[in-house]
C-alpha cells in the first residue's frame, strides 16, 4: 500500500513538474486575485473590529457584533434596506417583461432590414455609462427649459422639477432603466424565439391558429426555460439595485425614497461619515444574503435547464 | 414597385400597428441623443423657446468654446483614452493567460484554481475594504487605481477559458513535439485561432473603461487626473470646483447656459462609441450569446 501510494505521489508531482510553466504563467493572476479580491475579503473582518486607521486591520480590537447592532439603529439602514427591495420590485415588474414583449413583437416584423435596424438602435443607449445616461435624463427633464416641460405645459400642467422631487423619483429610475437596458436585455430572448422551431409555427397555422395564438401557444412556450432562468437570475440579484445609477440620480432631497443598501454602503463607508467599520458592515450584510441568494438561484436554474422533466 | 406592393399585400391590420410601435420605440431610443446633440450646438434662446427640439438654430460652438476654455477637457480626454487603452491592454493580456490555465486540463489542482477565480464572482470584500487596500498599495490619487482594481473580469476569464477548452488537445500534442514552450502555444497557435473571442472581450473592456467613472469618484483627488466620465459626474453634481475652473468670472455663470455646456459636454464624451458603434455592435451581442447561451 505504501509503494502505491508513494508511486501516485510520485506521479503527482512529475505532472506538477511537467505543468511548471503554466503555474508560472498563472502566479501573476494568481496575485492579482489575491490582492484585489481576497485580500479585501480578510479586510471584511473590520465589521467585527473598533477600526483605527494608526492600527490597521490587523491590529484593531475586536467588538464582535457592536458595528451591526448600530448600524440596525441608524434609522437610515432599515430605510435602505425597504428602498432597494421597493426598487428592485418595481424594476422586476416592468423592466423585466418589457424585453420579453419588445423582443417577440420585433420578431413579428415582416420587413427584416427594417427588423434589423429597429434592434440595432433599441441596444444603443446600454452602450453609454450611467454618468452620460443621468445628464441626459437631467436634460431632458429640465424644468426650465426642457422638453418634458414643454409637453407638460402644452397640455396645460405645471411643470415640476422632477428629478429632486421624492414623488417622481423611483418612476424615473424605471424609465431610465427601460430605456437603456430594454434592447439589451432582449437580445437573448430575440436568439432564443429565432431558435423556435418553424414547423411548429407552419402546423400551427395550418390548425387555423391566428398570430396572436401562435405566439401565445408556440413562441412563449418555446422560450420559457429562458424567460425561467433570466427571473431566477433577476430575483437573485434583488438586492442589487443599481448602484451606478442611484449614485448618479439620487439627491438630498430624494435620498429618503432613492438611498439603497449600496448608496448606504458609500455614503455611510466613503463618502461623509468615512465610518469604515459600519460601511463595511452593511456591505458584508449584502454581500451574505446577496451570496446565499446566488448559490439558491444557481442551483434552481440548473436544475431547470438540466432536468427538461421540471416543465 | 412591384416588390413592394407584394410585400405590404399580406399586411394586416396588426402590421401596421406594430410597425408603428416599433418606430415610435426607435425614435424614444434615439431622441435623447438627438436632443443634446441639437442643444449643443444651440442657443440658449433656441432650445428654450423650442422644449421639443429638432434642429439647432444655425451651428453655434459657444457651449463648446466655453468648456475648452480650459485645458481641463484635453487633459481629462488624456487620461481617457490612457486608461482605456492600457487598461485593455492589461486586462487582456491577464484574461488570457488565466483563461489559458484554466483550460490545460491536465493541471494538477485545476479545479481548485477554477473556483478560487469563480468564487470572487458570488463573495466580495465589497466597496470599504477595496478601499482600503487600495489606499494601502499607494495607488490612491494615481491613474493605476482607474486600471488595477477591476483588471480583471472573472466572468470574462471563464468565457475565454469555454472557448480555450473547445480547441482540440491534440493540437497541443502536436506542437509539444515540434519543441514549443507552453507560451509559445498560446500566442503562435491559440490566439491566432481565437481573433473573434479576443476582439469580443477586448471590447467588452474597452468600453467598460472609457465609461468607468466610479473609481474615479472614491481614488482621485487632483482635477488634473480626472477623466471625460469624471468631469461629466463633477459637471452634473454641479461641483464648485469644476464651476470655477470654467469660469473665470463668477458672474459669467448662468444656470442656463449651463444646459448648452453640459449637452456639449455629453456630447464629446459619446462621441468615440457613437463612432465605432455601428463597427463593434455585433461582436457584443455576440458575447451576449456565447455567455449566457453556454453559462
Amino acid at each position: 500500500m505504501s509503494i502505491g501510494a508513494g508511486n501516485r505521489k510520485e506521479r503527482l508531482l512529475r505532472q506538477i513538474w511537467l505543468h511548471k510553466e503554466v503555474y508560472l504563467l498563472f502566479l501573476p493572476v494568481f496575485l492579482w486575485f489575491a490582492i484585489f479580491k481576497y485580500a479585501p475579503m480578510y479586510g471584511l473582518t473590520i465589521a467585527f473590529k473598533d477600526y483605527k486607521i494608526l492600527l490597521g486591520v490587523f491590529d484593531s480590537e475586536w467588538v464582535g457584533f457592536d458595528n451591526f447592532s448600530r448600524m440596525f439603529l441608524n434609522p437610515a439602514f432599515p430605510a435602505a434596506l425597504v428602498n432597494t427591495l421597493i426598487i428592485s420590485a418595481l424594476k422586476l415588474l416592468f423592466c423585466f417583461p418589457i424585453p420579453i414583449i419588445f423582443a417577440v413583437l420585433l420578431d413579428e416584423m415582416r420587413t427584416r432590414l427594417f427588423k434589423k435596424v429597429v434592434q440595432t438602435t433599441s441596444y444603443l443607449p446600454h452602450f453609454i455609462s450611467w454618468a452620460v445616461a443621468a445628464g441626459m435624463v437631467g436634460t431632458l427633464l429640465n424644468r426650465t427649459v426642457g422638453p418634458v416641460a414643454a409637453i407638460v405645459r402644452a397640455f396645460g400642467g405645471t411643470p415640476q422639477n422632477y428629478m429632486n422631487d421624492p414623488e417622481y423619483f423611483r418612476l424615473i429610475l424605471v424609465v431610465s432603466d427601460i430605456w437603456k437596458g430594454m434592447g439589451w436585455s432582449a437580445i437573448i430572448y430575440i436568439a432564443a424565439i429565432a431558435g423556435v422551431d418553424g414547423q411548429l409555427h407552419e402546423a400551427a397555422t395550418i390548425d387555423g391558429a391566428n398570430r396572436f395564438q401562435r405566439v401565445i401557444h408556440v413562441t412563449l412556450p418555446g422560450i420559457r426555460s429562458i424567460i425561467a432562468i433570466q427571473l431566477i437570475l433577476a430575483v437573485g440579484n434583488i438586492l442589487n439595485s443599481n448602484f451606478d445609477q442611484v449614485y448618479m440620480m439620487v439627491s438630498a432631497t430624494t435620498q429618503k425614497v432613492g438611498e439603497t443598501l449600496d448608496y448606504f454602503v458609500y455614503r455611510v463607508g466613503i463618502n461623509t461619515a468615512n465610518n469604515f467599520p459600519i460601511g463595511t458592515a452593511a456591505g458584508l450584510f449584502k454581500n451574505i444574503i446577496g451570496f446565499v441568494l446566488i448559490i439558491l438561484t444557481n442551483q434552481i436554474s440548473h436544475k431547470l435547464t438540466d432536468g427538461e422533466g421540471i416543465w | 414597385m412591384q416588390g413592394i406592393r407584394k410585400h405590404f399585400r399580406h399586411w394586416g391590420t396588426f402590421d401596421y400597428v406594430n410597425t408603428l410601435l416599433m418606430l415610435i420605440i426607435m425614435l424614444v431610443m434615439l431622441y435623447p441623443f438627438w436632443y443634446v446633440i441639437m442643444a449643443s450646438f444651440s442657443s440658449m434662446a433656441h432650445v428654450q423657446t423650442h422644449g421639443v427640439l429638432l434642429y439647432p438654430d444655425g451651428l453655434r460652438l459657444a457651449a463648446y468654446r466655453q468648456i475648452f476654455t480650459h485645458n481641463l477637457i484635453p487633459g481629462a480626454y488624456k487620461n481617457t483614452i490612457f486608461i482605456t487603452v492600457a487598461g485593455t491592454a492589461i486586462s487582456m493580456a491577464l484574461t488570457i493567460v488565466g483563461a489559458y490555465c484554466l483550460s490545460v486540463k491536465t493541471l494538477p489542482g485545476r479545479t481548485a484554481l477554477t473556483l478560487y477565480v469563480v468564487f470572487t464572482m458570488w463573495f466580495g470584500g465589497g466597496l470599504v475594504p477595496t478601499f482600503l487596500v487600495v489606499n494601502s498599495l499607494g495607488l490612491v490619487d494615481s491613474l493605476w487605481a482607474l486600471i488595477l482594481p477591476g483588471a480583471i473580469s472573472a466572468y470574462n476569464m471563464i468565457l475565454m477559458r469555454n472557448f480555450f477548452q473547445n480547441v482540440p488537445n491534440d493540437l497541443y500534442e502536436a506542437a509539444e513535439i515540434d519543441g514549443i514552450t507552453r507560451m509559445g502555444y498560446l500566442v503562435r497557435v491559440l490566439l491566432p485561432l481565437s481573433t473573434a473571442s479576443i476582439a469580443t472581450i477586448s471590447l467588452f473592456y474597452a468600453v467598460g473603461y472609457w465609461n468607468s467613472y466610479f473609481n474615479s469618484v472614491i481614488y482621485i483627488r487632483s482635477m488634473d487626473k480626472w477623466t471625460m466620465q469624471m468631469l461629466l459626474h463633477q459637471m452634473l453634481k454641479g461641483s464648485t470646483e469644476l464651476t470655477n475652473a470654467l469660469y473665470d468670472n463668477q458672474a459669467e455663470i448662468n444656470e442656463l447656459a449651463d444646459e448648452t455646456m453640459k449637452c456639449a459636454m455629453i456630447v464629446i464624451t459619446i462621441t468615440p462609441i457613437l463612432i465605432v458603434y455601428p463597427f463593434i455592435q455585433k461582436y457584443f451581442v455576440k458575447g451576449v450569446m456565447v455567455g449566457s447561451l453556454k453559462g
